[in-house]
């Protein structure tokens, strides 16, 4: 750690920098070069080392900001909404269980349209206990009014916490980037490091129209009757669609400064498919091989991976998807009593349109559990010979 | 308590940052409690308010009767989230300003004593106030760990009322060790006033534990709020002191004659139900704890 941090100090004479660096410390690469001014987190393997080095840049003092200890991570989240609601630009790390805990301050931080930037490494839930990767932690919180982005790769998770103050501050609304445990946490991978200086040309400090400001008193989140509390939602609706426009331009103005660009999705070899695979996390990656080889084979498939997931990208999912013969949604995640719960957006997205596509919904993965190209290229093969699924949740790789 | 009692009432700050309109019962001691507190740290002061009395009290969007900037907070949080505003003024550069968290029993004892505890240890510069009315009264007066021994509320019905003693907040805020803890009462204005200009110019944790009548769940009449506050000092059942750095205690006021407690249940619908032999049990207890904060003072 301590080589990493005498090498961002030589990294202020401007020009990108090639390191070799996990998620993890993507993570608080991307917060140290946005400029954070208050930390506040609890450790939760395998978010840990997030903040560890996070806790080591503020002490060489190589970044300005307040790291405050917390007990737990329900503080944490109260912590970053006192200091955002005062116009600082705060962040906070954690996992799992962590997510769990700060529940209800997920609601305050979007009810009170604090523009907070949270990195979630996906865990999974407990019990019994589990630190590798799935989705049901970070998607239990879909309805909390946070935006959310799935990474792939550890400089699209750097990228993502830099974008994601863009975005977040653009439209007041927090924001969750994610990555998933371990593949990409505890990874290491070639990461660009931008420079301070092209960081600081992209994202301007953060100036809040409103705060606690003693020279200019307010009571903030009071009791609101039946006469107002509903506007005050319907204009969070509005703002989260309107992310997706201002997420957009700000993929499109990082690609201006720094020649990257992710889209709020990505359609992946979709010019002709039949078949088309929606993934999220790092199982893209994995499918953009299996897609590659089966293209060499001949075979008409193409890969959606949602980047975005909220607000969901509906129109630009609808336009690509409509296009194919079939749709295959993978999901490392389930809502108990239904499925899989990107399974669940496509096909509520696709509900009202003329053309009848088939979609077939595949759980796999859950709890860390391996998802190899064979089991992708399985799917693939199951989805090219049956019309409809057989069954609402089609698993795999499950041993009973 | 010395001097003239005339220059005292002059040592109250003039100035008002509460204003008229605000939705509290009548004979309210947190209303009563939030003046005199804003008259001491001044309008330079931010507020961190958990669900309370007070959340209700301000008033409801888009009002608020505080000329300070107010942040309703969750329950839980109201040393967290000044421990987050704290952190947010400083890197700003704005030191100056006073961070207020201002909870009730429930927000405190209770719910919310894990972030305190957290704050606390870390020593976070912010004044934590407790406005103790001994019970959830915003929402219809349930028992909280603070409600005394004996006490009515609509969770301990008179066949079952609380059998177990007010947790002693003060001794596990001392036990932090942070620079200043102390007790006080609106019927105590000066004391009350003077312990809030004191923790001003400490920098650290503060904890202010200020009891607060609740005449609407303690069934007692609103004019009587400060002859109870006072009953309460003169009786020990709720003493004036601070104890700084979680080692020296200074005891605030030394009643004369120490009133049996009687005195002080009697004027309470919330203790109508005792017997004599209950009320000895109280007297008992007021007088041990008494005992051992007189040594702690060296008294």
């Amino acid at each position: 750690m301590c080589k990493g941090m005498s090498k961002i100090c030589n990294n202020n004479g401007g020009g990108e920098m090639r390191k070799v660096i996990t998620g993890n410390h993507a993570v608080s690469y991307g917060a140290l070069l946005s400029r954070v001014e208050v930390i506040a987190a609890y450790p939760i393997t395998p978010q840990t080392q997030i903040v560890e080095l996070l806790s080591e840049f503020c002490a060489e003092g190589i970044l300005r900001a307040k790291f405050v200890k917390v007990e737990s991570e329900h503080s944490a989240m109260a912590t970053c909404i006192g200091a955002s609601a005062v116009g600082a630009r705060a962040f906070t790390a954690t996992s799992a269980q962590g997510l769990a805990l700060m529940h209800e301050l997920l609601h305050w931080a979007a009810g009170g349209r604090f523009p907070i930037v949270l990195a979630n490494v996906n865990r999974a839930m407990a019990p019994g206990w589990s630190i590798w990767t799935d989705q049901n932690d970070s998607l239990s919180q879909r309805d909390t009014g946070w935006m959310q982005i799935y990474c792939e790769s550890n400089q699209e998770v750097l990228d993502s916490v830099i974008q994601g103050y863009r975005i977040a501050e653009k439209v007041y609304i927090p924001l969750m980037l994610i990555l998933d445990a371990f593949v990409l946490s505890h990874t290491s991978e070639i990461v660009d490091i931008p420079s301070q200086e092209e960081v600081d040309r992209y994202l301007p400090p953060f100036k809040p129209k409103f705060k606690l400001d003693p020279d200019d008193p307010h009571a903030f989140g009071g009791l609101l009757g039946p006469d107002h509390y509903m506007e005050i939602r319907y204009l969070l609706q509005k703002d989260m669609e309107r992310a997706l426009e201002v997420a957009k331009k700000a993929d499109r103005e990082f690609y201006e400064i720094f020649g990257r660009s992710y889209g709020i999705i990505e359609p992946y070899k979709c010019e002709n498919a039949e078949i088309i695979m929606v993934t999220s996390g790092t199982i893209t990656s994995t499918a953009r091989t299996v897609i590659d080889k089966l293209r060499e084979k001949g075979k008409k498939v193409g890969l959606l991976k949602i980047r975005m997931f909220r607000p969901f990208p509906s129109i630009d999912v609808k336009n690509v998807l409509l296009k194919a013969k079939k749709v295959l949604v993978i999901d490392r995640n389930i809502s108990y009593g239904i499925g899989g719960i990107f399974f669940q957006e496509i096909k509520s997205v696709l509900y009202n349109e003329d053309k009848h596509l088939p979609i077939f919904g595949f759980i796999a993965g859950l709890g860390g559990r391996d998802v190899t190209p064979q089991i992708l290229e399985e799917m693939i093969e199951y989805v090219e010979v049956h019309n409809k699924p057989e069954e609402p949740i089609l698993w795999r790789g499950v041993k009973l | 308590m010395e001097g003239s009692k005339i220059m005292k009432i002059y040592e109250i700050p003039e100035q008002e940052n509460m204003r008229p309109g605000h939705l509290a019962c009548p004979g309210c001691g947190a209303a009563l409690a939030m003046r005199y507190v804003l008259k001491a740290l001044g309008d330079k002061t931010i507020i961190s308010l958990p669900a309370c009395c007070w959340s209700v009290i301000d008033g409801p969007f888009p009002y608020s009767s505080l000329r300070v900037p107010l942040f309703h907070c969750a329950f839980e949080t109201a040393a967290s989230t000044a421990a987050g505003v704290r952190a947010g003024l400083d890197v700003k550069g704005k030191e100056e300003v006073h961070v207020l968290a201002w909870a009730g029993d429930g927000g405190t004892f209770d719910i919310g004593i894990q972030a305190l505890s957290g704050a606390a240890e870390r020593n976070e510069n912010i004044i934590y106030v407790c406005y103790d009315n001994e019970a959830y009264m915003n929402t219809g007066i349930q028992r909280s760990s603070a409600t005394p021994f004996g006490a009515w509320t609509t969770t301990t019905p008179v066949k079952h009322y609380k059998n177990r003693p007010k947790k002693d907040i003060v001794a596990i805020m001392a036990a932090h060790r942070i620079p200043y803890v102390a007790t006080t009462t609106v019927g105590f204005p000066n004391d009350l006033i003077r312990k809030m200009i004191k923790a001003k110019d400490i920098k650290g944790t503060k904890f202010i534990h200020i009891y607060a009548p609740c005449p609407t769940g303690w069934k007692c009449k609103p004019d009587d709020t400060i002859k109870i506050s006072k009953l309460v000092v003169e009786t020990a059942v709720f003493p004036l002191y601070e104890i700084e750095d979680g080692e020296k205690y200074t005891l605030n006021f030394m009643p004369k004659i120490k009133k049996p407690v009687s005195e002080y249940l009697k004027m309470q619908g919330r203790f109508r139900h005792l017997t004599e032999k209950e009320i000895e049990i109280i007297q008992k207890d007021v007088d041990f704890y008494w005992k051992k904060l007189l040594e702690k003072c060296n008294k």
